[in-house]
């Protein structure tokens, strides 16, 4: 197949525009998957280790969030961003800022979740002795999210795996401008539909590399942590 | 020798705890002194757990009064607990037992030393890095109570420190109990294993369905017991 062969011809010899659209890729999910870090660690922190009226209600919509879908967050923060939108006059529409925000959306429920899900099982072990020691209840924060941490780490890449796969939400605020808010996976839909099958199956190939390096390093942190942590 | 913890005597005056509709201690009245083990018997669901968590300081009671040296309320800072099943933080044993001495409040420029000298008091030394939740049982347990040494406590309190160890294991905590009694540490601890009590103990307290039944020194407990209760425990009768 013709397609395939220039496609992989087109990986291997480091074509550079194809290597911006990675870089942008890679660009706006980490530092969407930053972002949303430092929001979903401490929301799901707190959720875990605090009793309020409501709580469940919010466990539960936190954990629904964590299936959002991206169309509908584009849309939302596209609402946002546009001119006539209450965001309106910060002009982040179509940039790469904007993506950012879209993901860092789609993202941080995610990582709020699991680090709900992962601190709450570790206090329910932990609770009875962190007491005895009479630890404080910032040094007990601390210490669950100290020894939580190769599970944190998880997920966050659970984070950046859904924030580089996506396309709903990054097309929709990014608008998916050559050599400006072009991505791996705006382009492979543009490509796709355009009929340039090379550079969507690279695109492609080098998506799905991505995704195993990711997964890869998932699994490695995980063994890491078995061994130093038991 | 140290001298008598400063929260001693502990003292329950007409103890009673409740968990919903469940009455765990039902007007116990007790006075922890200095000395000898004071060792805890009875059924399962007879109140000895509740009653070390009640004197550690970690369940108020629902009526009645438990004091710490005269005071209601105590800084547990010279009381350590060991529980049966002791959550193994996720450290190398030796992380455990510095997390212990840093909660305890201990400069970390003098952990890493008292850690290894800890882990070499229970027996664990070369086993620093191991993961804790890869210890075997019997060294879990150890490691459990050399993370409650780490306190430095006056008062120490183990419940059932060797429940499902081997002989091997059994003698090995029971050694250092006895080290850790004879340094002036008053063990406060509950055991389903009568011989235990009686290599142990300084007094006896036999608990039944959350009464305290006898309160006795251990050699008279097991010579001449003075209730119906303690009799048919002695004689190794099941007490229901």
């Amino acid at each position: 197949m013709s397609g395939g062969e220039s496609a992989l011809q087109l990986v291997l010899s480091g074509d550079p525009g194809l290597f911006a659209i990675v870089r942008l890729s890679l660009l706006v999910s980490l530092t969407a998957v930053l972002f949303a870090a430092l929001i979903g660690v401490p929301v799901g922190a707190l959720l875990a280790l605090t009793r309020f009226r409501g709580r469940e209600a919010v466990v539960v919509i936190l954990n629904a969030l964590m299936g959002l879908p991206p169309v509908v967050v584009g849309l939302a923060v596209f609402l946002l961003l546009s001119r006539s939108g209450p965001l309106g006059e910060w002009g982040l529409l179509f940039t790469p800022q904007a993506m950012v925000i879209a993901q860092t959306v789609l993202v941080a429920p995610i990582i709020a979740a699991l680090t709900r899900q992962t601190i709450e099982d570790l206090w329910v072990e932990y609770q009875a002795e962190l007491t005895a020691m009479d630890v404080g209840p910032l040094h007990r924060v601390f210490t669950l999210i100290w020894d939580a941490r190769f599970s944190l780490v998880t997920a966050l890449l659970a984070g950046f795996g859904r924030a580089a796969a996506e396309v709903g939400a990054i097309i929709i605020v990014g608008g998916n401008i050559d050599g400006f808010t072009r991505t791996m996976t705006t382009a492979i839909a543009l490509e796709t539909s355009k009929g340039d099958l090379p550079l969507a199956v690279g695109l492609g190939i080098v998506l799905i590399i991505i995704v195993i390096i990711i997964n890869a390093l998932a699994w490695g942190i995980r063994r890491t942590g078995e061994r130093y942590a038991g | 020798m140290r001298p008598p913890a400063l929260d001693l005597p502990i003292m329950f005056i007409d103890v009673r705890i409740t968990a919903g509709a469940v009455t765990i201690l039902d007007g116990v009245t007790l006075t922890i002194s200095p000395g000898m083990p004071t060792v805890l018997i009875g059924p399962n669901g007879a109140g000895k757990t509740t009653l070390l968590r009640a004197a550690m300081g970690l369940v108020p009671p629902s009526s009645g009064l438990v004091t710490w040296g005269g005071r209601e309320s105590s800084d547990p800072k010279h009381r350590a607990i060991m529980f049966q099943r002791p959550a193994m933080l996720r450290r190398s044993a030796g992380g455990n037992v510095r997390y212990a001495l840093a909660a305890a409040g201990m400069p970390r420029s003098k952990r890493h030393e008292r850690a290894t000298a800890l882990l070499s008091e229970v027996g664990l030394t070369g086993l620093d890095h191991r993961p804790a939740r890869r210890l075997s049982g019997g060294e879990q347990q150890r490691l459990a109570l050399a993370r409650a040494l780490a306190r430095d406590p006056g008062i120490l309190f183990l419940d059932e420190p060797t429940a499902s160890l081997d002989p091997a294991a059994t003698k090995a905590i029971e050694d250092i109990v006895r080290a850790v009694s004879a340094r002036g540490v008053k063990v406060v601890m509950c055991t389903h294993d009568l011989g235990q009590a009686k290599r142990l103990a300084g007094n006896v307290v036999l608990m039944h369905r959350g009464r305290l039944i006898e309160n006795t020194p251990a050699a008279q407990f097991f010579a001449t017991p003075r209730t119906e209760e303690a009799r048919k425990f002695v004689a190794g009768e099941l007490l229901v």
